[in-house]
């Protein structure tokens, strides 16, 4: 058996599409949180299959995108400075900060490495003990487990020239922001599947009861979303609300103790900002205090650098489903990949960049 | 007494600053690595240039800078890679490869053993494709000043009489053939900078030169449109230059493009589209309809092997003029956007 291709079946998936098809009576209006889920959906196609009813929003399910400007600035700052290296996951290096990026600070010599796991970001700083290596650790709480055993693993080790510049940011609390804003029209969520291998499902429960709003968590292939979507349209139709689990395979209800145990280790709950957002209480992680010494804004005296955003980029509105990219006047105008406004349109899981890279404005149809 | 005269020593095991000099040792250098491993009666003379003989008909020209680290990957090695690319630049637009120039510029400290192993490698590959190295050049820059070696070569051809091939040429109606599986060398590239190791089949460079596979396509057909080398950028990139330099849409069926399951896996955990994954031996040949199976038949046949998976991908259109479309094994359609640049993988 291939296992991907099981659900990447083209049969299956016009099945399902059919099935949603047949029991859609209404309008509905369904968020995706996760950036993931958005580009797999771009990719393929999947809203094209669905009845014209059906509008998929896309959430700011993209630790990048919602990174914010002050975040970047401090990683160029640190970078910029002699005798660092500093490590990121690719998306990170063409994000806009409010004067360039990573990657125009490595072409004027900052020593700025991709990396595809913070261990690698470990290993770098065991083989260049004379240079203060920093990881700018970006994600959900997918990626917070794999952050978290990186400072436990340099706590353990002693590793003196190794820290993290913590971007972390937490699911439920964006949804109630969602939800809780005055002109919300999103009537039920795919809930994000990676996210919830960690996490368990649990975290839904108050937010599905208190907004009567149901969530399907999801996976990313066409069949895993499809599925969920008919899941979900099958609750709405039936005015059922409550949290179900369409991706079985990978997460389970209580997620993963082991993962959330080292994540209660070293991170906190705190208030963060979420670039084009705003600040949203208790919605992302900082270090605790006894790993202060793995922090690198303790490390490197870092004071605020403040949070200015280009006034044209409309990413707030964006990430919140309240305007879909091409509705934006800066798309594909002033604003693209070549030279993004702001971080949806650079990250793998921005939604403009999905919108830019798979749809242009509108997919041209063709005669044979 | 013991006198302990202080010239230079012979017999270097590394390359030194006076390597690339232009005296005595740039010429033991020459003498001793290159003209016996790239071996040929141009070389021999030591001349300031080589004295081609004259040709007749078109001749085709390009030129190349090969930085690819590490030096030696999976299926290649920058040496092979400098003359499998440059050749395969010609024979792209129907034409014969005959000479080439190498220009090299070498890090101070590179270890000779490993100068000769790449020279060898471009003799070998040079044999390979029936072209002489016939001009050269060495430079060498202080430690740290280049990353171990850059080459750079240029090459000429004679262009087979009768071939029109352009990258303007697409109509409407034409289709589309590519050679073989897409992204092997970049994701193989990719893989091994990071000493990532995947279950299953090693992930290989597919460093080629591909003379004989274009011999056969323009022996098969007189009317071959387009004939383009899928490298950086990838598939996207160069079916996005030929829709914009026709005029013309093309369309793509996702089920049809081959990619080799290895690839496929590791693009995905790295967050790349093979794509716009680099190739190194992959040719996009475009011909009118009524050709397109006698060609994809004399591609797959091709004695060398270069062609055993080529597969015919798409067609030109008269609509979205400019644009690349793909359409996806569930009916749905998608833009494939012209690549950017660098590619950046995913968080998470």
């Amino acid at each position: 058996m291939k296992y991907i291709d099981e659900y990447r079946d083209a049969r299956v998936v016009k099945r399902i599409a059919g099935e949603i098809a047949q029991l859609t009576t209404r309008p509905w209006t369904i968020m995706e949180i996760c950036g993931g889920q958005t580009h797999s959906i771009l990719r393929n196609g999947l809203d094209q299959l669905l009845p014209g009813g059906i509008k998929l929003v896309h959430g700011p399910g993209c630790p990048v995108c919602v990174t914010p400007v002050e975040t970047i600035d401090r990683a160029i700052a640190i970078a910029s400075k002699p005798g660092t290296l500093l490590a990121a996951f690719g998306d990170m290096l063409r994000v806009p900060g409010s004067h360039g990026d990573l990657a125009s600070a490595r072409s004027r010599g900052a020593d700025v490495r991709f990396v595809f796991s913070p261990l690698e970001a470990l290993q770098l700083a065991r083989e260049n003990p004379h240079k203060e290596v920093v990881f700018l650790a970006v994600g959900f709480e997918t990626t917070a487990p794999g952050n978290a055993m990186a400072v436990r693993q340099a706590a353990r080790e002693g590793l003196g020239n190794f820290s993290v510049l913590v971007s972390h940011f937490l699911v439920p609390p964006a949804m109630q922001a969602i939800l809780s804003s005055p002109d919300n029209r999103v009537q039920g969520f795919l809930g994000a599947g990676h996210v919830c291998t960690v996490t368990g499902t649990g975290m839904y429960v108050p937010i599905a009861r208190t907004f009567s709003t149901p969530v399907v968590v999801a996976g990313f292939e066409p069949v895993d979303l499809l599925s969920a979507i008919l899941r979900l349209v099958q609750m709405l139709e039936k005015g059922i609300t409550g949290v179900e689990n369409a991706y079985g395979r990978v997460v389970a209800s209580e997620g993963n103790p082991a993962a959330l145990a080292v994540i209660r280790e070293v991170f906190e709950v705190a208030d963060v900002v979420w670039r084009g957002i705003g600040t949203i209480p208790a919605s992302g992680f900082l270090l605790q205090e006894r790993f202060s010494e793995w922090d690198a804004v303790r490390k490197f005296a870092l004071g605020s650098m403040g949070n200015a955003d280009d006034g044209r980029c409309r990413s707030g509105e964006v990430l919140a489903g309240r305007i879909t990219p091409d509705s934006c006047e800066a798309f594909g105008r002033e604003c693209t990949p070549g030279h993004p406004l702001g971080a949806p349109m650079v990250s793998g899981e921005g939604a403009c960049a999905a919108y830019f890279r798979y749809r242009c404005s509108s997919v041209p149809s063709h005669s044979r | 007494m013991d006198i302990h005269c202080p010239l230079p020593l012979g017999n270097h095991e590394t390359v030194q600053l006076a390597h690339g000099a232009g005296g005595r040792l740039s010429d033991e250098l020459f003498s001793q690595v290159f003209l016996p491993l790239l071996q040929n009666n141009f070389l021999a003379q030591k001349d300031d240039q080589a004295r081609l003989p004259a040709f007749t008909g078109q001749l085709a020209f390009t030129t190349d800078s090969y930085v690819v680290t590490p030096l030696f990957f999976p299926g290649g090695d920058i040496g092979s890679l400098s003359v499998h690319g440059t050749v395969n630049d010609l024979v792209v637009g129907g034409a014969i490869p005959r000479y080439l120039s190498a220009g090299f510029v070498l890090e101070e400290g590179f270890p000779i053993v490993e100068l000769e192993r790449v020279v060898r490698s471009m003799a070998g590959a040079a044999r390979e494709c029936g072209v002489e190295v016939v001009t050269g050049d060495t430079k060498v820059v202080g430690r740290g000043q280049c990353d171990g070696m850059f080459i750079t070569t240029s090459g000429i051809g004679q262009v087979r009489a009768g071939v029109d091939v352009s990258s303007s040429n697409l109509r409407p109606g034409d289709r589309i053939i590519v050679s073989g599986t897409l992204g092997d060398h970049g994701i193989a590239l990719l893989a091994a900078r990071h000493g990532l190791s995947f279950a299953g089949p090693p992930l290989v460079s597919d460093s080629a030169p591909l003379h004989r596979l274009a011999a056969a396509v323009l022996d098969s057909c007189c009317g071959v449109h387009a004939m383009r080398d899928a490298t950086r950028g990838g598939l996207s990139a160069v079916l996005n230059e030929l829709a914009s330099s026709s005029g013309v849409g093309i369309v793509l069926h996702e089920n049809t493009v081959p990619v080799d399951d290895a690839v496929r896996g590791a693009a995905e955990l790295l967050g790349i589209d093979p794509l716009e994954a680099a190739n190194e031996g992959k040719m996009v040949v475009v011909v009118p309809a009524g050709d397109a199976d006698r060609v994809l038949e004399a591609m797959q046949a091709c004695p060398d092997g270069t062609g055993r998976h080529a597969a015919l991908i798409g067609e030109v259109v008269n609509e979205h003029s400019g644009m690349v479309v793909m359409e996806t094994g569930f009916g749905s359609r998608r833009i494939v956007e012209m690549p950017l640049g660098e590619q950046l993988p995913r968080i998470c």
